[in-house]
């Protein structure tokens, strides 16, 4: 059986199409990441799934239960952690950690080990309020809370967005862990580079899946050419790239540009090129595609079709 | 069980914790049952009268002096002109003027008949009719005395009406008030602090934490109304206390039936509250909405003026008014000392009332959205 089956499923707020036509499954024990921009339809996802949101169309189960006719099972079996933090600020870390236990008939000692790494580094505070914590602490909080109950799968809504980077790296050292344990674990995230960490991931774009498959699949599937060009003018680069007749596409990426081409043509030419339009300090690399170039390229085919 | 009484717990160390509520639900009673029993009061206790006597005999400094003894009036102007006067009337430092004309000392003696004149500052009606009201017992009383002197002897009226008021004997008007005042501080405190608190929780995102759990329904409204209720319970018997001692509150019924009633009535005004939490996403609209209803409700609810003398339809609206039946139910238990089987039609009411608020607000109360 698998952890999550999903089959064409459809959600619109008003005239906004949030997702349409999602057909996904996720194997027990995956560390499944969805990837995509803010918009995507990540949230209105992992909300139909952790029985918040019913969808206009299709259906969903969670280790075979419906997620709208057999919800209750759902609740007990899954954690969800909101992008938003959502526990109560005026009680203390302890408080809000024993009230989730005791709501779901368990307590803290019963399963410390599950959250023991993760709660270690917050016991300190425990007497302290959670609305008095850290980013990263109450992220830390809101994991243990969502996992206190040992359960079986794990909805994690951006759980990484606006939070530092070490923190970021850590918090994905511990959902490895827990993949260990034999958690299922979806997380949404619109971070490229934390595509990589996961088993396998779904591109979303504009309520679509682009693809779903291992990273190294994805990447293995690009099929351009691909170099990073620099020079002193970024913005003008990305212009006069695009107007280069063997460009296929042309992004930024950080302080460079991500150019992708079908065609062979040698270096030289481009920094005629670019020489000729004015630019200085041109550096020309040919580099291997990471997630957000299959993502861009994937979303551009779309776009076209 | 046990899920309701975490619930509880949680809410208790949340409003416990609350810097602002925990003591606005102490100096709210003591502040609304001091100030306002002896703010909204119906007693004129000090009334400025100016004096206009054209005549200057003793016949009517003995009219004016009968005012001047009464302890409602003050007389504290004597003018010449019935237009001096009515400048104090217009510049609001008379609220009632006696013009005694030329000639009331002979016409009364010749003529056994002479006229006075009042005019009554009538800005406010309520006013205006009590003052009415002791000006005309303060004459006839002058009219009895003429009278008795003129046959010689002590005289009797054939009829006379000697009154004896059932319930509140003296009339008092503060343990009429302040029944009426604790009606409104424990609807306003179950009312409003259940309806915020579910909005809040809205606002703030923890109820889509809560969501997720295996939390039922029932175990929910159940530990968000349970808390409140307490809490306004509470508020009742402080407000009891106050009552008891500082404005000598009788107790003429059992406190067991008040309590009982006032359980009852809470499943109503905290139904009323989730269901208007259930409709609402933030606290401002909460508070807006139940601002409209509570004004209406209690300004039709019979606290100051008698239901009986409102409109038909008026009446009619107060069926769903839950402060009526409380505010009507609260004064016959402490005033007139009603039972259970008095006030029965009440509870059945509330009952009924209770069920199809609660169905209604946990109904509009879902989980998904």
């Amino acid at each position: 059986m698998k952890a999550v089956e999903i089959h064409n499923i459809y959600k619109s707020y008003k005239e906004v199409k949030a997702l349409s036509g999602i057909n996904l499954q996720v194997k027990k024990g995956e560390l499944f990441g969805l990837i995509g921009p803010d918009g995507a339809g990540k949230t209105s996802l992992i909300r139909i799934l952790a029985t918040l949101l019913y969808p206009d169309e299709g259906q969903a189960s969670i280790f075979g239960w419906d997620t709208i006719d057999e919800f209750r099972e759902i609740r007990k079996i899954a954690g969800y952690m909101p992008g938003r933090f959502s526990l109560y600020q005026d009680l203390s870390v302890e408080e809000n950690l024993n009230f989730y236990a005791s709501i779901f008939g368990t307590t803290i000692k019963e399963n410390y080990h599950l959250i023991k790494d993760i709660y270690q580094q917050i016991e300190p505070f425990k007497k302290r309020l959670a609305g008095r914590l850290s980013g990263g602490m109450k992220q830390k909080l809101a994991l243990s809370c969502a996992l206190i109950h040992k359960p079986d799968i794990l909805f994690l809504d951006e759980p990484t967005t606006g939070v530092d980077a070490v923190s970021r790296k850590e918090f994905w050292e511990i959902l490895k862990s827990l993949e260990q344990v034999g958690i299922t674990i979806i997380v949404s995230t619109p971070y490229m580079d934390e595509a990589e960490l996961c088993d396998r991931v779904a591109l979303m774009q504009q309520g679509r899946l682009l693809d779903v498959d291992t990273p190294a699949n994805i990447i293995g599937k690009y099929d351009h050419d691909l170099y990073a060009v620099e020079s002193k003018t970024l913005h003008r680069l990305i212009k006069d790239l695009r107007t280069f007749d063997k460009t296929t596409s042309a992004f930024p990426f950080g302080d460079t540009v991500h150019l992708a081409t079908n065609e062979t043509f040698r270096r030289q030419e481009l920094d005629k090129f670019l020489s000729g339009k004015g630019h200085e300090n041109i550096t020309i690399k040919p580099i291997e595609p990471g997630i957000e170039d299959c993502f861009m390229n994937l979303m551009r085919r779309q776009n076209d079709q | 069980m046990r899920t309701i009484g975490f619930l509880i717990q949680k809410e208790f160390i949340q409003i416990f914790r609350n810097k602002t509520l925990l003591p606005l639900i102490f100096a709210v009673p003591i502040l609304q049952l001091v100030i306002l029993v002896n703010a909204a009061t119906l007693e004129m206790k000090k009334i400025d009268m100016t004096v206009v006597d054209k005549d200057m005999t003793s016949t009517s400094r003995q009219l004016i002096q009968k005012f001047d003894g009464s302890p409602f009036y003050q007389v504290d102007k004597a003018r010449f002109s019935v237009k001096n006067a009515e400048a104090d009337l217009k510049d609001n430092t008379a609220d009632i003027v006696i013009h005694i004309p030329h000639g009331f000392e002979d016409d009364l003696l010749d003529e056994k008949e002479a006229d006075v004149q009042f005019l009554i500052n009538a800005i406010n009606n309520t006013a205006a009719g009590l003052i009415n009201a002791y000006t005309t017992s303060i004459i006839s009383d002058y009219n009895n005395k003429i009278l008795a002197e003129q046959i010689g002897k002590k005289f009797e009226l054939p009829v006379e009406i000697n009154y004896r008021y059932f319930f509140n004997t003296q009339l008092d008007y503060n343990i009429y008030m302040l029944p009426g005042i604790l009606v409104i501080l424990v609807t306003i405190i179950g009312m409003f602090l259940t309806a915020l608190n579910i909005v809040r929780e809205k606002e703030l995102g923890t109820i889509e934490q809560l969501n997720v759990t295996p939390i039922k329904k029932y175990q929910f409204i159940i530990g968000k109304m349970l808390p409140f209720m307490v809490i306004a319970l509470f508020e009742l018997a402080f407000g009891l206390v106050i009552g008891h001692l500082f404005f000598n509150l009788p107790m003429e019924g059992s406190y067991a039936v008040l309590f009982l009633f006032t359980l009852v009535y809470l499943l109503v005004a905290l139904g009323f509250g989730l269901f208007l939490s259930a409709i609402s996403n933030s606290q401002q609209q909460v508070m807006f909405v139940m601002f409209f209803f509570m004004l209406t409700f209690i300004l039709m609810s019979g606290i100051f003026t008698p239901t009986e003398s409102m409109p038909e339809w008026a009446q009619t609206v107060n069926v769903i008014n839950p402060f009526a039946y409380f505010m009507k139910v609260i004064r016959m238990i402490i005033l007139k000392g009603s039972g259970l089987a008095d006030i029965r039609h009440e509870i059945y009411s509330m009952l009924i009332y209770a069920l199809i608020i609660l169905s209604l607000a946990i109904w509009r109360y879902r989980k998904v959205a």
